[in-house]
């Protein structure tokens, strides 16, 4: 049902100082009594951070909760692969952190496109989530004294981020994840893995459940609920090539929003710098190296093409290439900064000097990141105490010695900062319908710092929805709307038919295949650099291989049964209908800003180049049907407090 | 690289399954072994053939959902990695690649080579936490850890949750899995008070998924992607011996 | 105190009771072997009938021995317990599998090993404990003690037992090498610094002691066919 013409966004920012938002909020914000809590159902799409983390507070709370993934344990969420670290305002380093400093490097690293409100309350709730975290037993790394290390991460000029080796994520999932077991051993939290939410129903303009499909049985299955709560991670995989898990996919926010939820910045994704380049057309997924390495590791190329062209060739070593020869390109151009410049900074010059022809490795797309002078520096030790896993990793795959040879990098899609639209409760448009982590818009404006990821999926999880969703339930009935329902019903058949769709159309070809053309299209056009000429192909592009999608698919087996091929299937075809929106939303904005670049918008010196006049503002479509043109909402992005700056990290 | 694969196939759990061979040409030595089946399911489907089914997801060794029993090895004939980590490079041109799902009482096999681990889930729910609800918890540098019991706590906590060490062990034995995690909170401060109750709950739920019992042969540590030390599995025989005779708990008959 | 009981119906507790059984029977062994080595000194008749009498009438060495029986008894029954188990916790085997990439042979073949010292053993008890408890041993010569020597020289003096006993002390060497290291891990005592020389001692112990265990009836036999 499309919304009305006077519709308009509505944030909920609450009123009074920045730094009084938050606990003013809570204050204001309806409670419900403890012993009607348990009167109460939620459901929780995803067990990653914010899913684990939200499931196991509201069940703490009281509420019941039943939860859904899709890999066959809520531990294998994809959370569990970041790597780096996650920041915290503690301050524990005296070096003159503190909530305003994290909110304002979050908002500037942002590139001015996220909501102040928000971000600031990320930074408040920070310092809780590793008091949360340590008390779960994460056992994250520390100082000789006993008290908790930190280091720096890409961007930051403080030492704020916590760290359990290259596995923070890992950890700290496993945390949320033991906290979310103890509640299923409870028996607050039903817990269904191996089940994949295909839609989500909505009674009387309220979210009231979901409908699934088991993965083993094939089964299609209505739950019903007083309030949905979606924290089913980002969409990177629309590009094929990513750093997400293989089964990481859009569907869960792809439904909601065909179900009347906006999407909002959905071109907003972010590039890493340090993944390990592309080795082949069978390429399934890439593998990412942990950002820390930039602390130690020097980034360059050749200064000369016929160089480049030598190593390409394996002609020459790479450790043959004079110091005079190289061009240690960040440190060059962004003296204070050097090789730690934001993700978007560093990834968009590796692509520009692969561009010029001075990339290295077999395909020319890859830098170098060389570890030589950290390793004469501190010794091989102290390097590889700091990061001895990742050098591992990165041999075990390349084949290549990184402590002997330099290490080659090349960006890679890693995190998508768009999402479903939210406003400060992270309810969706739908009423009812929640959204946390990455696949919500809200904290990461246009691109996001390292180690924030992990951050705001707690934030929200542990610290924002316990306290938010009991504003809406507050005001619900105790009696929740059956599954058995009319719209439930339609929502089933809906997805059944869907399926009989894939399997009948006898098709030729296969779905990776299909994927595989899709995030071509989208990396070469929609990609790290954008063109308005480029995108209105793109978009051509994406509507025909769609229609080709439709008619010429090739699934095998059956629907009553564990069918992978079925799944991706599904999965693919929503990354369709996002890939055409997310070319739209990158095509509208007339500007270049963070993870987003339009080269029509660049400084003289090649820097992203804002339109805070006329850009600064969300962008939030709407669904108005399959095939139609989706509709532009637009909430005005206020900032009170920080002044809006063109980014320089020179 | 050319391949003959030896790929156990049974359609679901309670069927009956068996080995069929297949033949795979143009592999390259880069791909993992994980690219390579995707491979040979691309020209499964092409034949109409039902691809083969197996567990995956983040392709870079942490999530711990990919596993396979590869030519008599648990996640192939590397040291500590997965098979998503594994790559053809590790193998000859021309060999013959048998594969199996991991084979336990325990771990069922759902289709192909997909087994069911939510024994392992069920394991932790056992006890596998600390008891602190979310909020009120105090600052987290309040209680020192030494750095080296924070370093091998965090060796222990490392494990991904795969099977590697069930699907190796003779007897089909988890005792490195939940050592790995008895030993982390035994270790750490935050897990002392649940400490004792921790191991039982979770030893007596791992007898009771059918798992087998520990004969110390460590074959579970030589397999682990991750490397989890059979120290974690003295230190959970210790915290287990310790809590049968000097806990309160367990002589009132409490736990 | 029925948790404490209940100790034995869990896997860690089944095993500590083969980890103290065996731990028992090693140091048994210690003794055993201390008085047979006397079959080494030149004239050991008197010596050996005299420790033989010693070992079946003082009540220390009784009470010991009632032990000894206790744990070899409680090590076969929980060995099958705990093999049935673990047979049943993989009904499916692997059609093709490479254990020896991860693990020893003797560990994973202690039920193998465990056999074969407990058919030796029958045989053992058979010829020497049986017949000194219920045979006719003949009385040594002008003593009061019975005459186990003489029976113990016949015995080694045939090729063919003396081969059963060299065999058998190997797979006794192959069951120690593994058991030994495995009873202090089972009782959770694995420490960085001294696991390595638990493991040490272990093969050394796994050596030596079946090593002097064999000589004796390889010296016998050698001494009473003139060979040597």
């Amino acid at each position: 049902m499309p919304l009305d013409d006077n519709f308009q966004l509505d944030s909920k920012i609450p009123s009074g100082p920045l730094a009084e938002k938050w606990d003013q909020h809570k204050f204001d914000i309806k409670l419900v009594n403890p012993a009607n809590k348990r009167k109460y159902e939620i459901i929780v799409i995803g067990t990653g951070l914010a899913g684990a983390s939200a499931s196991a507070s509201l069940a703490e709370l009281g509420y019941n909760v039943r939860a859904f993934c899709f890999q066959d344990s809520a531990r294998r969420a994809h959370s569990i692969a970041a790597q780096g670290g996650i920041n915290a305002a503690k301050n524990y380093q005296n070096d003159g952190d503190s909530v305003y400093r994290l909110f304002y490097d979050t908002v500037k690293g942002g590139d001015y496109r996220s909501r102040e409100a928000n971000v600031y309350r990320l930074s408040q709730v920070s310092v809780n989530i590793i008091d949360q975290a340590v008390a779960q037993g994460v056992p994250f790394a520390r100082e000789y004294g006993g008290l908790l290390s930190n280091r720096s991460f890409g961007g930051a000029q403080v030492s704020r981020t916590f760290y359990a080796k290259g596995q923070t994520g890992q950890q700290l999932l496993l945390g949320a994840y033991s906290a979310l077991s103890r509640q299923v051993a409870a028996g607050k939290v039903t817990l269904h893995t191996r089940e994949e939410m295909l839609d989500v129903v909505i009674v009387d303009g309220k979210a009231c459940g979901v409908v699934t499909r088991n993965l083993i049985s094939g089964e299609i299955k209505s739950y019903s609920a007083h309030a949905v709560v979606l924290a089913s991670g980002g969409y990177g995989n629309v590009f094929y090539l990513s750093t997400n898990a293989m089964g990481s996919n859009v569907t869960a926010a792809w439904k909601a929003h065909r179900k009347g939820a906006l999407f909002a910045n959905p071109c907003f994704t972010q590039i890493h710098p340090t993944c390990i380049p592309v080795s082949g057309h069978y390429q399934s997924k890439l593998t990412l190296m942990s950002e820390s390495l930039r602390n130690d590791g020097r980034v360059w190329v050749p200064k000369d093409i016929a160089v480049s062209e030598k190593l390409r060739k394996k002609e020459m070593r790479p450790r043959d290439v004079a110091e005079a020869d190289r061009d240690y390109y960040l440190e060059r151009k962004y003296p204070s900064f050097g090789n730690l410049v934001p993700r978007d900074v560093a990834s968009r010059n590796a692509k520009d000097v692969c561009d010029e022809g001075r990339g290295v490795g077999k395909t020319g797309l890859a830098v170098f990141l060389d570890f030589s002078d950290a390793i004469n520096r501190d010794g091989r030790d102290v390097i590889e105490a700091k990061y001895g896993n990742l050098f591992d990793m990165y041999k075990q795959i390349t084949g290549e010695n990184p402590y002997e040879t330099p290490m080659m990098i090349y960006p890679a899609v890693h995190y998508t900062m768009g999402g479903l639209w939210v406003d400060y409760n992270l309810m969706t448009t739908v009423p009812g319908l929640y959204a946390l982590g990455e696949c919500n818009f809200s904290d990461h404006g246009a691109n996001r710092l390292g180690a924030s990821a992990l951050m705001q999926g707690l934030a929200d999880g542990y610290f924002v929805i316990p306290y938010t969703i009991g504003d809406y339930l507050a005001r619900q009935p105790y009696k929740k709307v059956s599954a058995d329902h009319q719209a439930f019903k339609e929502a089933e058949k809906g997805v059944k038919d869907s399926i009989d769709q894939l399997l009948n159309m006898k098709g030729e070809r296969s779905v990776d295949d299909f994927h595989r053309e899709l995030g071509k299209i989208m990396w070469d056009y929609c990609g790290m650099s954008r063109t308005a000429e480029g995108l209105t192909k793109a978009r051509q592009m994406v509507k025909d291989l769609k229609v080709e999608f439709e008619k010429n698919l090739k699934v095998i087996g059956s629907a009553d049964e564990l069918n992978q091929t079925l799944e991706k299937a599904l999965r693919v075809k929503d990354f369709f209908e996002l890939a055409e929106l997310m070319i739209v939303d990158a095509f509208e904005r007339n500007e270049s800003c963070g993870g987003h670049f339009r080269e029509e918008y660049q400084t003289p010196d090649g820097e992203a180049l804002r339109d805070d006049e006329n850009y600064r503002y969300v962008a939030a479509w709407e669904y108005l049907g399959e095939g139609k043109d989706e509709k532009l909402h637009k909430e005005d992005l206020d900032f009170e407090y920080v002044k809006l700056t063109q980014r320089s990290y020179k | 690289m050319k391949f003959t694969l030896k790929i156990w196939r049974q359609a679901g759990a309670n069927q009956s399954g068996e080995l069929k061979t297949y033949e795979i040409d143009n592999i390259s030595s880069d791909m993992s072994f994980l690219e390579m089946l995707d491979v040979l399911n691309e020209n499964l489907v092409q034949k109409g053939e039902d691809p083969v089914h197996f567990d995956h997801d983040c392709r870079e060794g942490i999530c711990g959902m990919c596993s396979l029993y590869i030519n008599g090895r648990a996640h192939g004939p590397q040291r500590a990695i997965t098979t998503c980590q594994l790559h053809m490079r590790s193998f000859n041109d021309g060999d013959t690649i048998v594969i199996e799902p991991w084979r336990a009482k325990a771990f069922p096999v759902v289709k192909d080579l997909v087994v069911d681990r939510s024994a392992f889930d069920r394991i932790i729910q056992a006890g596998g936490f600390v008891s602190v609800d979310t909020g009120g918890v105090p600052d987290a540098n309040l209680i020192p850890i030494p750095k080296d019991t924070a370093s091998e706590a965090m060796d222990a906590a490392t494990c991904i949750g795969c099977g590697a060490c069930v699907a190796t062990c003779k007897n089909a034995s988890a005792m490195l899995f939940v050592s790995a995690k008895v030993s982390q909170l035994a270790m750490l401060p935050q897990g002392q008070v649940e400490r004792y109750s921790r191991v039982e709950k979770m030893v007596a739920q791992m007898d009771e998924e059918g798992f087998g019992s520990c004969t110390n042969t460590y074959a579970c540590e030589a397999e682990c992607p991750k490397e989890i030390s059979v120290t974690n599995i003295a230190r959970m025989n210790a915290e287990y011996l310790k809590s049968k005779f000097t806990s309160s708990d367990s002589f009132a008959g409490k736990s | 105190m029925a948790t404490v009981v209940n100790i034995f119906s869990h896997t860690i507790g089944r095993k500590l009771i083969m980890a103290l059984t065996g731990g028992f029977l090693i140091i048994f062994l210690i003794g055993h072997l201390a008085g047979n080595l006397v079959l080494f000194v030149e004239d050991s008749q008197l010596a050996f009938n005299e420790y033989t009498k010693f070992m079946t009438t003082n009540p220390f060495v009784k009470v010991l021995s009632y032990l000894t029986y206790i744990s070899i008894i409680l090590h076969v029954i929980y060995a099958i317990v705990l093999g049935r188990m673990n047979t049943q916790a993989r009904p499916v085997r692997y059609s093709y599998n490479k254990p020896a990439q991860s693990s020893t042979w003797n560990a994973r073949s202690m039920t193998l090993l465990g056999l074969i010292v407990l058919v030796f053993l029958i045989i053992h008890l058979k010829s020497f404990w049986f017949e000194l408890k219920f045979g006719a041993v003949p009385m040594m010569e002008g003593t009061d003690l019975k005459d186990l020597h003489t029976v113990v020289i016949a015995a080694f003096s045939q090729w063919w037992y003396v081969i059963i006993y060299v065999l058998a002390m190997a797979g006794l060497a192959y069951h120690l090498d593994h058991g030994f290291q495995s009873a202090f891990q089972t009782l959770g005592l694995n420490h960085k610094a001294y696991t390595p020389v638990i493991k040490s001692i272990g093969r050394i112990f796994a050596i030596a002691v079946p090593a002097l265990f064999a000589l004796i009836p390889v010296y016998v036999y050698l001494t009473q066919n003139n060979i040597l």
